[in-house]
């Protein structure tokens, strides 16, 4: 009933709004009227009143007002969803723009995709390989749809078939939607890296041990120190190769997963500490002690877990071969580091021989070692760091390295403010 | 209104000129991006294209110079706007040279691959390229978004690339020391690297034109020389924005 009558209300109102200049004018007009004939004031005023009653109630032919009135009452809880709140339920990268080809709107798992992506980017400037500047020409020029493949080679190389459309009839709004292929695109290619790598690293672990089993067989026939010295080294090469296909296999896997969730919150000090426990014996082995200085509160980063074990593990498990000598390894969580974005920093700080300066860019190779026989007389593949850095890229995060020979090394790990 | 006209097709000079830019920025990195892979998988019919592809960008500045030339002229605009002007008239002259050297990374493919090469020697190389991609890639992004509020990164990678060549530059002259064999492919790869270091540069100058055109104002110059030589980072990537 009272809902009734508002209802009621509303549209006298709004019809009277929507006609107050005619009601204007015809007050005006009796008015003056009424001035020259020498009518009553009563006379007057009951015919504005009429006026006025006439533009509240009269039926009118108000194509507006009606379709007003029928959306009013039949809307549902589906009219209120508005295109933003569809475009971020949408789980690939989605991102909308105006006419002039600035971003408008750009999905979380846009924002996540690619880097400066902000509101009013323009498309032109943000995405500029050739197939795509042709595709975002003719979508804002002609408003031609299309779909092309895509690949933005860095930080992280990924795949994306990119279709692009006019959002509805009247106009002035693109569509762009970014389909991530890289899973299927990557496993030929990571097929194709795993054969190239292996079979040029396998090849001299492998002749050397077909080298042993040639003078075990021949000259060292007899000579039974000689054949546990030789059976000893085999045993090392094929640990080596072992550990090589573990790591190469390890480093593919990483290159095809899937972007990491940047909301999954982790804490650091937990984790670091189940490292230095997993590596106690090593440690005990190389004569390292390992201490920490992890400072008050919790270390807060965005990753995931697995990864960042694996990152701890090389960086702690290189201080304790490499840096054997110095009898200690340090690790540090610096929170107020400082940096041009907001950082948190982990730091592994060994006090061995240190590293000479013209190897340290090259050290995140693959493959790359300093000294080749100390490497791998520590059973080493030159893969650890490569795969720190590859899970550190896909953490937005940074490695750093210094060393002063003599002094020993510090590789630190620069994590974005979480 | 006839102002209000004569703004907005101002605003689209300015914005065409943004965009040949960008379209150029594209085919900059493509062709390094693909001069690199043809020398490293001895790719020839790919380092013809890049070679080929080159003449893209001499257009390209070509246009943008006498375009620019033309609003000066006609527009007589100022502070903000000739900024823009002038500056795009800066990007086109770096990424035209990062063209070229991309083009005679192309043209040594054939060189180096008649004299085969172990793979460990391009690892060097692709690291590198790598870098100065980064590098070239994060700087127009910085362009297309106009935050200069990372650009710190542009010092700091710039270092890397410094290091990492200076590095490169020693192997390779071990290679050649090692086996006489070695120096044609090697004389070549140093080239290669010392192109690849140059495009570094361009990069780092275009961080600094962009840096003009937002703020006016020069980059900062470089921090004190910290012991800068024994510090190196892997691979900064510009972080998405987060907000
Ligand atoms: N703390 C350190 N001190 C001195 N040299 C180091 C240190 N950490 C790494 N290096 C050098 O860097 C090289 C590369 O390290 P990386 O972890 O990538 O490979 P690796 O240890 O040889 O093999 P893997 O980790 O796969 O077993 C090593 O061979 C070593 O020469
Ligand atoms: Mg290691």
């Amino acid at each position: 009933m009272a809902g009734r009558l508002g209802d009621f209300l509303r549209i006298v109102i709004s019809r009277l709004w929507s006609a107050r200049w005619l009601i204007a004018g015809a007050i005006v007009a009796l008015a003056g009227l009424a001035a020259s004939s020498g009518a009553t004031v009563s006379s007057v005023l009951l015919a504005v009143l009429f006026v006025v009653a006439v533009a509240a109630l009269a039926p009118r032919r108000d194509g507006l007002g009606r379709t007003e009135r029928v959306a009013d009452a039949g809307r549902t809880p589906f009219d209120a969803i508005t295109a933003e709140h569809l475009a971020a339920s949408v789980s690939d990268p989605l991102v909308i723009c105006d006419a002039r080809g600035s971003v408008v709107y750009a999905n979380k798992p846009a924002a996540n995709a690619f880097s400066a992506l902000n509101e009013g980017t323009s498309l032109i400037l943000r995405f500029r390989a050739p197939e795509m500047q042709d595709l975002i020409g003719g979508l804002l020029s002609q408003g031609k749809g299309g779909s092309i493949d895509y690949a933005e080679r860095l930080p992280v190389e990924r795949w994306f078939r990119v279709t692009a459309s006019p959002i509805g009839q009247a106009g002035g709004f693109f569509v762009l939607v970014f389909k991530d292929q890289s899973e299927t695109r990557r496993i030929d290619r990571m097929r194709a890296d795993f054969i190239a790598n292996a079979s040029h690293e396998l090849r001299t672990p492998l002749a050397s041990v077909s080298g042993f089993i040639e003078t075990l067989r021949g000259p060292a026939r007899n000579d039974p120190a000689a054949r546990e010295q030789f059976l000893q080294i085999m045993q090392n090469q094929t640990a080596r190769m072992a550990r090589l296909i573990d790591d190469l296999l390890s480093l593919s896997r990483l290159e095809t997963k899937p972007f990491l969730n940047p909301a999954d919150r982790l804490d650091l000090r937990p984790l670091i500490d189940g490292v230095i426990d997993a590596l106690s014996p090593l440690a005990k082995e190389s004569g390292v002690r390992i201490e920490r200085d992890f400072g008050e509160g919790a270390a807060i980063v965005a990753g995931n877990r697995d990864e960042l074990i694996q990152v701890f593990e090389n960086l702690l498990e290189n201080a304790c071969k490499y840096g054997q000598s110095g009898g200690r390894v340090l690790v540090s969580i610096d929170r107020a580091a400082s940096g041009y974005d907001g950082m948190l920093d982990v730091a592994v700080r060994d006090f061995g021989p240190g590293i000479p300066e013209e190897h340290i860019p090259r050290l995140t190779e693959r493959f790359y070692r300093v000294d080749v026989e100390t490497s791998r007389g520590q059973k080493g593949t030159g893969l650890g760091l490569a795969i720190v850095k590859h899970i550190l890229t896909r953490h937005n995060a940074r490695l750093t390295i210094r060393s002063k020979p003599g002094e020993g090394s510090t590789f630190t790990v620069h994590f974005p403010q979480a | 209104m006839p102002t209000h006209h004569i703004v907005s097709a101002f605003d689209e000079e300015l914005k065409y000129l943004a965009n040949r830019i960008a379209a150029m920025g594209g085919h900059a990195e493509r062709m390094v991006d693909q001069a690199v892979f043809a020398l490293v998988n001895s790719d020839h019919g790919l380092a013809r294209q890049v070679v080929a592809n080159d003449e893209f960008l001499d257009i390209g500045q070509r246009e943008i110079d006498e375009k620019a030339i033309v609003i000066i002229a006609r527009r007589q605009p100022m502070a903000d706007d000739l900024r823009e002007i002038i500056g795009a008239i800066r990007i086109s002259g770096d990424l035209e040279r990062v063209g070229d050297l991309g083009k005679n990374i192309a043209k040594r493919v054939v060189a180096v691959t008649e004299a085969r090469q172990p793979v460990r020697l391009f690892r060097g190389i692709e690291s590198l390229a790598e870098l100065a991609l980064t590098q070239l890639k994060d700087v127009l992004d910085t362009y297309a978004s106009r935050s200069i509020d990372r650009i710190g990164f542009v010092r700091d990678r710039d270092d890397q690339i410094d290091a990492m060549y200076t590095s490169l530059f020693r192997e390779l002259l071990t290679y050649m020391m090692e086996d006489p064999r070695n120096i044609t492919a090697c004389t070549h790869l140093l080239f290669c690297a010392k192109n690849i270091e140059r495009i570094g540069d361009h990069a780092t100058n275009i961080a600094e034109t962009v840096y003009y055109i937002v703020t006016g104002a020069q980059m900062p110059a470089e921090r004190p020389k910290e012991d800068k030589s024994h510090k190196v980072t892997a691979q900064a990537t510009a972080a998405a924005d987060p907000s």
